[in-house]
Parts: C-alpha cells; sequence; structure tokens
C-alpha cells in the first residue's frame, strides 16, 4: 500500500454535506499503470479524478502521490498532466503555444522549450500543425493535441477525462490505440475515466468500476468480463443472463439454487451468501450451448431470432425468463432454431456465477 | 474531388456549351438563370428591410448630412428667407460686389461705405437688419444693435456716406467689424470650425488664437475626452467581476442578479439622475449618513454634486449595463475547463487568469468600452443636470448654443468635430485590436 505511486485512502466527498458521491474510496496505482475508472454518469469516477488532480478538495481522507500526501497541494504544483472532455485547447493562442505554455510556466527557456514542443507534436504525428490555431484543427487533431500538451512536461501521472466521448466510432478506436501506445512507451502513469465499457476493457490493465460512489471491482479486464463479482458489474460489462433464485445448499465452490419456477440448477458460488439467501445466477450468453448435455440442461422456447451475420442472436425463455439470450456461431452444421420450438440448451456449473441479489 | 470548384463542375442538370461556357439543360446561360432564379429572394430580403433603411435614409443620413453642411454654410449674410412667404432674396448684394472687386487689406472707401448704406436700406424694407446683425454678432459681439439702428435711419442717409455712418457710430470703422462682413459675404465659410477651436481670423485674414479668457471649446474637449475616458475605465474595473460573477454563478443566481443590472435600465433616465441628486447633494442622503455617523463634521460636508465628482458618479451608474453586458455575454461560454487545463499544466490562478481567461475576454472589453466611450463623449442630461460649471461635457454647449444663442452653425461644428473625434477613435481601435474582434453579445 505505502508503495503505491497513487493512492486513495478511505476518501469521502460531500458537495452539499448531506450526500456523499465519493463514499470510502480506498485505491492504489503501482507507477506505469494505466487504470480506468468506468462507471454510469453521477457515480463518483469524474469527481474522483477532479479531486486527484485538485480541483475538488476531498471531505475525508487522503489522497498520495509517490508517497506524498497531496489535499493541500494547489493543482499547479502536483504536475499532473490533464485531458479534458472538451480538449480545452486554448483558443487565442497556436498549437505551438498551447505546447509551450506549461514549458512557459516552469521557466525553460526558448530553445529547450521549442525542441521539447517539436517531439512532442511529432509524437502525435502533428509535427507541421505549430503555427495553425486550434479551430482549424478537425477532432481528432484537437484530440492529439490535447494529449500532447498533457505529456509535454513530462507528468509522470496523466488524467484523463472523457477524453474521446466527442469523437466518431473510427477515429475512436484509432486514439484507443494511440493513447495506449504512447502512455506505454512514455511509461506514464494514466488514470483514465469514461463510461464507455469497450473502450475500458480495450486500453486499461486494470479497471475500476464505480457505482453509487464506491468502487465496485477493481480488476483487469478479463476478470471483469469473465469473474464479475457482483450482479452490478456483471450487468454492466457485456451482455449478461440473469436467473433469480434462492441458495438451497453449498458444497465446496458449487451452491445448489432453487429459482423462481421451482426448478433447481448448479451454479459457482461467488457472492450469494449462505444457504438460504437470495441470489441472482449471471451466464454470459456465448457460454450457453444448445442442444448440449451437461450438469444444467434445461428446456428453453425459442422467442425470438435475430441474424446478425456471424452469429444468430437468440432469445429464449428459460426457467420462466424471456430475455435469456444465447449467441449461436453461424457456422459450418449449427442447428437451425425456428421461431415457437423447445431446445434443450446447456451450461456449465462454473460458467454460471451465484452473486449477490439487486 | 476537394479542389473542384463550381466553374467546372456540369451536374447532371448542366451541359457544356460549344463556347465553354455552362448552360442549362434547356440551353439557358447558367449564370443567367442563376441569377433569375434567385431575384425573387434578393427583391424578398430587399423589401422586408426597405422600411429600416428609409428610416435611418430620413432619420439619421439625412440630419448628420444637415449637420455637416450647416457647420460650413450660413447664409445670414448673403440670402434673406422671409418666413411667411418662403422666398429668398439675395441680400447685402452691394456690399458683397465691393468686396468681390476690391482685396483682403484694401481700406474700405466712398464706394464700400456707398454700398453698406444702399444695402442697409433693402434691409430695412425686408425687415431683415435683426438676423444680418446677429450673423456678424456671431464674430463681433456688438455688431447687432449696430446693424439695427444704421437699418433705421439709413433711408435718410446722405453722401458722403463714410462720415454719415461714423456719425452713427464711431464703431463702423472698425477694422474688425469689416474682416467680419468679409467673412459673412460667402455664405461658405470655415470659420465656424475655427471658432469652435477657438481661433479666429484677424483684421488681416490670419488664423490666429482667440483671446485666452475667451476660450472654452478646446478646453472643453479635453474635458469631455478625460471625463469619457475616466467613466469608461471607472465602469470597466466596476463591471469586469460583476461580469465574471454572473457568468460564473449557476443560471438560476445569475438570472436573479442579472436583473439588478438591467433594472437601471428599466427606470427613466431622469428619474436615475435626479436620484443621484437626492443622494448627494450636501444636504442629502450620503452627506447626512457620514454626519450623523461622526465621520464628518456638518462644516465639512463633502461636495459631491454641481462638479466633476457628480458627472462621473451619476455617469459611471447609468453606462455600467453597457460594460457589463457585452463583458457577460463574452465571458459566460469561456469554459472553466480552460482556466483548470491552465492550472493543471503548472500555472498559478493569477497566470491562468492573465494569460488564458483574461485574453478570451478582450472582445467584450472592446466593445463594451467603445460603447460606454462613444455613449459618454455626447452625453448631454446627466452633466447637465448634476455637472454644476466644470462638470459640463461638449454637448451641454452645443445644446447652449442650439436652443439659447441660436448659433446652430456654431453648434454643428462643434458637433461635426465631435462627431469626426468618435470616428478617429473608432479606426484607431480598429487598427489597435481589430473590429471583427467586436464582440456585442
Amino acid at each position: 500500500m505505502t508503495d503505491a505511486f497513487v493512492a486513495f485512502d478511505r476518501v469521502q466527498k460531500s458537495y452539499d454535506g448531506e450526500t456523499l458521491v465519493v463514499k470510502d474510496l480506498n485505491l492504489a496505482m503501482p507507477k506505469g499503470e494505466f487504470l480506468t475508472m468506468l462507471g454510469p454518469s453521477g457515480s463518483g469516477k469524474t469527481t474522483c479524478l477532479m479531486m486527484l488532480a485538485g480541483f475538488e478538495t476531498a471531505t475525508h481522507g487522503e489522497i498520495r502521490l509517490d508517497g506524498r500526501e497531496i489535499n493541500n497541494i494547489p493543482p499547479h504544483k502536483r504536475g499532473i498532466g490533464m485531458v479534458f472532455q472538451n480538449y480545452a485547447l486554448f483558443p487565442h493562442m497556436t498549437v505551438g503555444e498551447n505546447l509551450a505554455f506549461p514549458l512557459e510556466v516552469r521557466g525553460l527557456g526558448k530553445d529547450e522549450r521549442e525542441t521539447k514542443v517539436k517531439r512532442a507534436l511529432e509524437m502525435v504525428e502533428l509535427g507541421d500543425f505549430a503555427a495553425r490555431r486550434p479551430a482549424q484543427l478537425s477532432g481528432g487533431q484537437q484530440q492529439r493535441v490535447a494529449l500532447a500538451r498533457a505529456l509535454v512536461f513530462e507528468p509522470e501521472l496523466v488524467l484523463m477525462d472523457e477524453p474521446l466521448g466527442a469523437l466518431d466510432k473510427q477515429l475512436r478506436e484509432q486514439m484507443q490505440f494511440e493513447i495506449t501506445n504512447i502512455s506505454h512507451q512514455l511509461g506514464v502513469t494514466v488514470v483514465y475515466v469514461t463510461h464507455d465499457q469497450t473502450e475500458a476493457l480495450t486500453m486499461s490493465d486494470r479497471v475500476a468500476v464505480f457505482e453509487d460512489g464506491r468502487i465496485q471491482q477493481l480488476a483487469p479486464p478479463e476478470d471483469l468480463y469473465e469473474r464479475p463479482d457482483n450482479s452490478f458489474v456483471a450487468q454492466f460489462i457485456g451482455e449478461n443472463n440473469k436467473l433469480a433464485g434462492k441458495v438451497k445448499s453449498i458444497s465446496g465452490d458449487i451452491a445448489t439454487v432453487e429459482l423462481a419456477n421451482g426448478k433447481t440448477t448448479e451454479a459457482l458460488a461467488v457472492n450469494c451468501g449462505d444457504a438460504g439467501s437470495d441470489t441472482l445466477i449471471s451466464i454470459r450468453p456465448e457460454r450457453v450451448t444448445i442442444g448440449g448435455a451437461g450438469a444444467n440442461v434445461t428446456d428453453a422456447l425459442v422467442k425470438e431470432l435475430i441474424y446478425l451475420g456471424d452469429h444468430i442472436r437468440c432469445r429464449l425463455d428459460v426457467h420462466g425468463n424471456d430475455e435469456f439470450v444465447v449467441k449461436v456461431p453461424n457456422s459450418a452444421g449449427h442447428e437451425h432454431l425456428s421461431v415457437g420450438e423447445t431446445t434443450k440448451i446447456a451450461w456449465a456449473a462454473e460458467d454460471a456465477r451465484a452473486l449477490d441479489a439487486l | 474531388m476537394a479542389d473542384m470548384t463550381a466553374g467546372n463542375y456540369t451536374g447532371p442538370a448542366g451541359t457544356e456549351g460549344a463556347a465553354g461556357t455552362l448552360t442549362t439543360a434547356d440551353g439557358k446561360p447558367l449564370k443567367a438563370a442563376l441569377n433569375a432564379a434567385q431575384s425573387k429572394a434578393r427583391w424578398r430580403a430587399f423589401f422586408l428591410v426597405a422600411p429600416l433603411l428609409a428610416f435611418v435614409l430620413f432619420t439619421f443620413v439625412a440630419p448628420i448630412g444637415q449637420l455637416l453642411q450647416r457647420s460650413v454654410h450660413n447664409p445670414g449674410f448673403t440670402t434673406h428667407t422671409d418666413i411667411s412667404s418662403g422666398t429668398q432674396t439675395p441680400i447685402m448684394v452691394g456690399l458683397r460686389e465691393w468686396f468681390d472687386n476690391n482685396p483682403l487689406g484694401t481700406e474700405p472707401d466712398e464706394a464700400a461705405y456707398a454700398a453698406l448704406a444702399a444695402d442697409l436700406v433693402v434691409l430695412r424694407e425686408l425687415k431683415a437688419p435683426g438676423s444680418v446683425g446677429t450673423r456678424i454678432n456671431y464674430e463681433r459681439s456688438g455688431s447687432r444693435s449696430m446693424f439695427t439702428k444704421a437699418a433705421r435711419r439709413a433711408q435718410k442717409l446722405e453722401p458722403p456716406f463714410k462720415e454719415a455712418m461714423l456719425d452713427l457710430d464711431e464703431d463702423w470703422a472698425d477694422p474688425e467689424m469689416w474682416a467680419a462682413m468679409r467673412g459673412a459675404s460667402s455664405a461658405y465659410t470655415f470659420n465656424f470650425y475655427l471658432a469652435a477651436l477657438d481661433m479666429t481670423r484677424d483684421v488681416n485674414g490670419e488664423i490666429t488664437q482667440v483671446d485666452p479668457k475667451r476660450q472654452v471649446y478646446v478646453k472643453l474637449f479635453q474635458r469631455t475626452l478625460f471625463l469619457s475616458l475616466l467613466i469608461t475605465f471607472v465602469c470597466f474595473v466596476l463591471a469586469y467581476p460583476i461580469a465574471h460573477l454572473l457568468a460564473t454563478l449557476p443560471l438560476r443566481y445569475s438570472n436573479l442578479l442579472m436583473i439588478f443590472v438591467l433594472l437601471p435600465f428599466w427606470t427613466s433616465l431622469l428619474v436615475r439622475t435626479t436620484s443621484w441628486m437626492v443622494l448627494l447633494q450636501s444636504q442629502g442622503v450620503v452627506n447626512d449618513a457620514l454626519v450623523g455617523a461622526n465621520i464628518l463634521a456638518d462644516e465639512n460636508r463633502i461636495q459631491m454634486m454641481y462638479n466633476q465628482t457628480g458627472t462621473i458618479i451619476a455617469m459611471v451608474h447609468i453606462l455600467l449595463p453597457f460594460m457589463v453586458l457585452p463583458l457577460y455575454s463574452v465571458m459566460r461560454p469561456i469554459n472553466p475547463s480552460y482556466v483548470r487545463a491552465a492550472r493543471s499544466l503548472g500555472a498559478t490562478s493569477w497566470t491562468a487568469f492573465r494569460r488564458i481567461y483574461f485574453p478570451q475576454t478582450v472582445p467584450g472589453i472592446g466593445a463594451g468600452a467603445l460603447l460606454v466611450f462613444i455613449l459618454a463623449v455626447g452625453y448631454y442630461i446627466t452633466p447637465a443636470l448634476v455637472g454644476g460649471a466644470d462638470g459640463q461635457l461638449i454637448s451641454n454647449l452645443i445644446a447652449f448654443h442650439m436652443q439659447k444663442s441660436l448659433n446652430w452653425s456654431l453648434a454643428a461644428a462643434l458637433a461635426s468635430i465631435l462627431l469626426g473625434g468618435v470616428l478617429v477613435l473608432y479606426w484607431l481601435y480598429d487598427r489597435l485590436i481589430g473590429i471583427d474582434n467586436l464582440k456585442l453579445g
């Protein structure tokens, strides 16, 4: 904990003295990590970023940067680079002047400034754009300039507040790639805020899922998707089928759950409590097989089929839940389903995760 | 593709004619077709602005043209206009002919006096000696009565006319009198501009300064300029923080505060000015409060009215909204993330303000300052009511010449100089800051 580069220690934040926007936040980041704060709007992720940047003060708790408490250090002395949602490029300055600004206020000489600005612009492949005004650049170019400006003074920590929100899909994907590349090349620590889960999963070393002012789960992307800790994370990340029930008994890792329609099924006991407590079982659509055999075989009524080219999305009625989705790969020799027919589906007990009831 | 211009584009409906000009599908030249298609829209647009255009022509362009003309043209010594019939009669014909034939500096001889006497007879018949005398009176005071008196007796004068005239009044031999009459003998003259700049022509026609005791206008122009600049500056200093506060507060509060800023706009100018009189006079609210609080002794009441202080205080109050509104409209859209970005990049809050925030508000400052300054330069009611003697501005003197002395040509010359000065400042502003950077809202 103490050797973490960025640390939040029991941090709380309230704007009005009545409700907590951030509740008991604990987070430790090693140097060089790319961490994403992911969550719906109002979940407290941007507030955390603003506290780290110094634009909001923590109501309680300690924020440490490189072992030093920074709660009372003003933003300009923290040495943290920041990329804003709307880029915040200074409209009255050229691109070159924008990049030179952080160097200028640090008292660097003219020659040194020019070298660094040139290098930073080349890094984002905008070497010829120093004399342009921000308004003369496209959205993607502005984004790159903002990135270059946040990096030009060589900060060890860079914060990004939904930096790709205003770009179209294609550009966004390209920039995701570029941002991860550059940050890994330079070895900077990045805290990235977004509400876009694809962005979070593709870019980050670890993702912190925020909800209701708390981190619900902090894990690498594949863990988050495949091994969600609770129902919120399972719902929020990717597609998810849920079956509500009551825990009947637990033996080892496996819980036997009695579903709403009286049938029982087996699931991995993750976060379901003891026997007798309510639970939600979470099963990823691609982990369900049609007609296969296994521990949990059950009947399913086909309600709807959507043809998506590479796969067919089937909406089924399973155990009384008619929103149960299965993805059937459009491979050679796959089974043809038709609406209204009843078929057998199966999943492994390890792929069904018994989580907390919402 | 990107640099393809409209000129070489032949779309599905366009075909290229033999000579290389573009034509429509049925062979008409494309340009003519385009004009025809757009002319209706153009006419409609013109008719929409026509009422305003006419209004501006009648109420703005025409009066200013007349004003400029009047400042160089005064027919008081050359043409008499009968008020009831409107017929115009040339007057002082003989004397003007004498002036034409005898160059400047010629001693008026018997012929000159004879012509003057004959002209006075005509004036008497036209009942015009008063207006002619007034015209000469502008340049040489005391002349009006000489004309009326001489015209009354002109019929009975007998040669030699020089002695006869001098018998009536010694001053008829005064070279200044003759210089003034020579100056007025042409309807077109720049003498009013000279007078407006405290200058005059001496006996020999040379331009000289008037007697220092009678120099008023240049000093008044200077005072007007100085007070207007001061008022603009004070407005800026007061308005900037208010506008910033309004721009950063949540809309709910800023709308409420905006009402307070706009409240003076909805109150009559006269009411606002007179309420300042209630507050500022030596037996007024402010002085009473200071005396009551024992801050001031009763005999040391501050004179805040009927001097420059009164003019400055009241005019700052009245013109403040004109500074607040453009500043507010420029500040409102400035995203707070600019300052945050500057802070995160290592700038102190002062540097962030100076380098990032302030430069983005310059268009609003320019607009507000220009607006306040131009309004202040021509302000009339407030200085007239609270300005006293040394709080008067040039517009008060223009009003004086319009209403009291009835020297409209001088008033027009003063107003023209004021107009010219404002235009010069506008031009300077354009050179220094650029008019494109002006942002009124």
